[in-house]
């Protein structure tokens, strides 16, 4: 197949132009642009009701988009046929199917439908019983799926999302009503298969950490727009040398914002010298910056500001 | 090899393992052996009674009857059921998602609901015909009848239960929507009694559903052959009765594809979600 002889990194598997959406009156999606390279891990972060599923629902071939352009392996969802499909791995958010089947049993059988879509450089279906041991679920591999936990279940949602081997992997809130504990072993889990180097990642999150810990690029999206697009560092070097400066003066409280906090002490000991007390200088942090972002973009209009303020040159 | 044609074949792998699941557990089938427990019953009760005009007992009517009736519970309902708890629980979005999933799914399906509705139909007709004295007696002829009716009757009304189960929301309004309107004409179909005894426009309302020409097939099929004089005409009445099953399943096979059609392509990981949501909002 054409997308198997692309070597990492130079093309894009998924393209989204000026992508929109719109339930009735409500504008889901309001002109959505990105792409995703070949074997990236990409996380698409923001606020319930940002509009995630539905463009993740866009790009799997489940929904219709109003307008825009959508290219998925150079094809347009809606146009993608079997073949197209069996390059694709979804997890979604809620499945609770096939209660009665055991996890080695269905994971064999869904593998199966892969066989007529092996390449000469891409082995479909991969191996159940490796792949059940990736997402941890070894001891569990003769249980009925009923009596698995939730992280389990969603583990296996991985392990079907992967058997045929796909080009990208969608996942749809990946640890939404997870524990600590579950939510670090699937961590875990997403980490360990980073070694499928050719397999593009997709996920969804309203969790920045979430996003930080597993993804190569984040993209915020935040009132149906893409607020910011970049590595975590790039994010966080964007919002670098902001700072809050509080102090106190004679039993008077002061609070700033300031660019250069080192320069702005020296001077303020300059000026006031040992009358300071109660000194704090706290780094505005990603998540601040997250939240704040948010915030605003949802409170009012202020889009374009925003925008300007947070969007960086993207490739 | 051709993607389809090997689906086509995991579908029929998928159907068997899923009725050996079935088997495996007892509590699908408690519904099932709660009404045959009952069905049981009332030919016992009804051993001593005769058909009006004959000396045959009207359990011997009866169970024929059941099993006709029987048949469009399996396929009618059993399609309803099972394609709305499917859609809720994200099984047909799976096979959405799979690559030739959806044919898999409906092949796996097809087996699935007529060979639960075949079990079902055995657990009242083995009994059946150890309590009831003289339906064994009707040789190859009788039981290859008995199999076309099953088979005919299922193709009947299958498709109807797919279509239901497509349009309604829950699987609740699934079951309660089929169960309802099969009781009722089971009342006006010459089930528990000969439909000669009642009203002619009832008469003609019930022949034209397929529950009626299923007890009648099945009549036809386990009765000796006086029993034709209980009958509408005094005939087994053939003709009409492949005419109007045919019709059923000529329709219904015309019109399922689209309805399934549309009902796969607004299903998404959303809608799920959503009726997740609401079904845990009511609180069942």
């Amino acid at each position: 197949m054409k997308m198997s002889v692309i070597e990492k990194g130079d093309t894009n598997v998924i393209e989204v132009n000026n992508l929109k959406m719109r339930y009735g009156m409500k504008n889901v999606l309001k002109g959505v642009t990105f792409s995703v390279k070949k074997g990236e891990v990409l996380a698409l972060l923001g606020p319930n009701g940002a509009g995630k599923t539905t463009t993740i629902e866009i790009m799997e071939g489940f929904r219709i988009p109003s307008e825009g352009d959508v290219r998925v392996l150079g094809i347009h969802p809606k146009n993608g046929d079997e073949a197209w499909r069996a390059q694709l791995g979804i997890v979604m958010q809620s499945w609770r199917d096939h209660p009665k089947w055991k996890v080695r049993e269905l994971l064999e059988h869904l593998g199966d439908y892969y066989k007529p879509y092996a390449t000469s450089t891409r082995v479909r279906p991969l191996d159940a019983e490796e792949l059940i041991g990736k997402v941890g679920l070894n001891e569990q591999a003769e249980q009925k799926i009923s009596s698995l936990s939730g992280g389990q279940r969603r583990r296996l949602d991985v392990a079907i999302g992967l058997i045929g081997n796909p080009e990208i992997l969608f996942l749809d809130e990946p640890t939404a009503g997870f524990d600590p504990q579950a939510r670090r072993d699937f961590h875990e889990v997403i980490r360990r298969l980073s070694e499928f180097e050719d397999t593009t990642i997709l996920l969804t999150t309203h969790d920045l950490h979430e996003a930080e810990k597993l993804s190569d690029r984040i993209l915020i999206l935040a009132g149906g727009r893409i607020g910011a697009n970049g590595s975590s560092e790039q994010l966080a070097r964007q919002v670098m040398g902001k700072a809050e400066v509080s102090w106190t003066i004679h039993d008077d409280h002061f609070k700033e914002e300031v660019v250069e906090p080192v320069q702005f002490v020296r001077n303020l000991f300059e000026q006031h010298g040992d009358a300071i007390t109660d000194l704090e200088v706290r780094k505005a942090s990603l998540e601040d910056t997250y939240i704040k972002m948010v915030q605003r973009i949802e409170s009012n209009g202020q889009l374009e500001e925003t925008l300007s303020t947070f969007e960086e040159g993207t490739p | 090899m051709n993607p389809v044609i090997h689906a086509a074949k995991l579908g029929a792998k998928r159907g068997w393992i899923e009725f050996k699941q079935m088997l495996k557990s007892p509590m699908d089938l408690g519904f099932n052996i709660v009404m045959t427990v009952i069905f049981l019953i009332v030919l016992y009760v009804q051993r001593n009674r005769m058909i009006e005009g004959t000396d045959l007992a009207l359990s011997m009517f009866t169970l024929p009857s059941l099993l006709g009736m029987l048949v469009v519970f399996g396929g009618f309902m059993g399609a309803a059921v099972t394609m709305t708890y499917e859609r809720e629980d994200g099984t047909l979005l799976r096979a959405k998602a799979t690559p030739n999933g959806m044919i898999s799914y409906l092949i796996s399906r097809i087996i699935s609901v007529t060979s639960n509705s075949l079990v079902t139909v055995t657990m009242l007709l083995v009994p059946g015909l150890f309590l009831i004295q003289g339906l064994t007696n009707i040789g190859w002829s009788g039981w290859g009848m008995l199999l076309v009716i099953f088979v005919l009757g299922t193709l009947a009304t299958l498709p109807w239960g797919a279509v239901i189960g497509s349009l309604v929301k829950s699987t609740t309004a699934s079951f309660n929507i089929t169960f309802l309107p099969i009781g009722g004409l089971t009342a006006i179909s010459g089930i528990f009694y000969p439909i000669t005894s009642l009203p002619d426009w009832v008469q003609i309302l019930a022949q034209i559903f397929p529950i009626y020409w299923l007890g009648l097939g099945m009549r036809s099929a386990l009765m000796p052959d006086v029993a034709v004089l209980s009958e509408i005409g005094e005939s087994w009445r053939y003709v009409e009765m492949f005419g109007v099953l045919g019709i059923w399943t000529i329709a219904g096979f015309l019109v399922v594809p689209r309805i399934l059609r549309r009902m796969a392509r607004k299903e998404s990981g959303s809608t799920m979600e959503k009726r997740k949501q609401e079904m845990m909002s009511r609180g069942y």
